[in-house]
């Protein structure tokens, strides 16, 4: 089954989740002055769950419907460090799906808790073992029956959804004039997705990992020490770069208080590394940042 | 009387392949340093210039955060377990 984005505007007339999508872009004039390049950044805390995953989470479930998959009475499953799980669980409150999620202990309060508002299971794993770890016990989970793994590291609908939305988003908002897409590397379905849409018409796309495997950078991983996504594949991107967690924090305080953009570390990683292209190549940069700062106030990087 | 630590996989490079190690009990500084006597560059991964816990890095005293229980003076008692805790997309093999 391909869905097309006809189809899932559709099937969610008139709920919520009709404003995922079309996010804003909005140029940093403070944080990209003086460098030869624009910046823009697509917001997708503006999204009703409050990050980018809501594109991905839609997908999976119309996917899964459409498929037949999703039938009454069974359980939507995936692991997740977090985003993923509250876009989920938002869609599989309005679709009336139960949901069961798994995702390494000590994830921030804010996600657990806003995850079990909108009615869905928690299932935490050994934090030592992080996202990969989830992913593991979600494989186990999905072999005892009546559980439907969605599997988002796996799952073509999460690439479909930015190939249909956010690229042509950006392409309709740029007038065609973007020339570089910024953005991390965690399922990977944006980078992939996005890609797919417009790299065909001359974009340059930029893929940004975490530079060591012990990182701040939520959401993102470092493939080399990481179980691969099914969905990766590197030649989606023209460039690849690494980034430090350091230099990532340094850029969310800067995005909230010269820009006042309130972000998670991993769009202060993106707009990091879209600076230093910016800087390098010039040209109209688009840098997507994921999610909002609300998400990670009970962690240390807002103390 | 030694102390556990535990740590993730994106760690092992700097303790020769460990996950579980023994330390001496004394403050959380006490047994970061005691690590990295036997491991070099041990200490420089876990604590910033500073000699603060870095911003991405959870350090647990048994259940308690080691943030709250005062960083690195940390009391970390005879027996008790230390659990360093990594990013959450960071990988774990």
């Amino acid at each position: 089954m391909t869905l097309t984005a006809a189809l899932v505007r559709e099937r969610v007339r008139g709920t919520i989740l009709e404003r995922i999508g079309d996010t804003p872009l909005v140029p940093l004039r403070r944080i990209g002055a003086g460098l030869r390049g624009e910046l823009w950044a697509k917001i997708e805390s503006a999204n009703p769950g409050g990050s980018v995953k809501d594109r991905a989470g839609l997908w999976m479930v119309i996917a899964a419907e459409e498929e037949g998959r999703l039938r009454e009475g069974a359980v939507l499953l995936d692991a997740t460090s977090g985003n993923t799980g509250v876009a989920l669980a938002m869609v599989c409150a309005v679709r009336g799906h139960r949901a069961r999620l798994v995702m390494p202990d000590k994830v921030s309060l804010e996600r657990k808790r806003i995850i079990r508002a909108f009615g869905a299971e928690v299932v935490l794993t050994d934090p030592l073992e992080g996202t990969d770890g989830a992913i593991r016990e979600a494989r186990r989970l999905a072999t005892t029956g009546g559980n439907v793994y969605v599997d988002q590291y796996s799952n073509p609908a999460n690439p479909r959804a930015h190939e249909l939305t956010t690229g042509p988003e950006i392409w309709s908002q740029t007038d065609g004039r973007v020339t570089h897409f910024v953005a991390g590397v965690g399922t990977s379905g944006t980078i992939v997705g996005t890609s797919a849409s417009l790299r065909p018409r001359g974009v340059r796309i930029v893929a940004v990992q975490p530079d060591s495997a012990l990182h701040g950078i939520e959401g993102w991983k470092h493939m080399p020490t990481a179980l691969r996504p099914a969905i990766w594949d590197e030649r989606v991107a023209d460039e690849h770069r690494s980034m430090g967690t350091d230099e990532a924090i340094q850029m969310t305080k800067r995005l909230a208080r010269e820009e006042g953009i309130f972000s998670g570390a991993s769009g202060g990683a993106a707009v990091a590394a879209a600076v230093a292209i910016a800087r390098e190549q010039g040209g109209r940069i688009v840098v997507l940042i994921a999610d909002g700062g609300e998400r990670y106030l009970s962690t240390p990087l807002w103390e | 009387m030694a102390v556990t630590v535990r740590l993730p996989g994106a760690l092992r490079d700097t303790t020769g392949g460990q996950t579980k190690l023994e330390a001496r009990a004394g403050t959380l500084a006490d047994v970061i340093s005691d690590i990295d006597r036997r491991h070099p560059g041990f200490r420089s991964r876990l604590l910033d210039d500073s000699g603060a816990i870095r911003t991405y890095v959870n350090v647990y005293i048994g259940d308690d955060d080691a943030r709250v229980k005062g960083g690195t003076g940390a009391a970390v008692p005879d027996g008790s377990e230390v659990m360093v805790i990594p990013a959450m997309a960071g990988g774990a093999r």
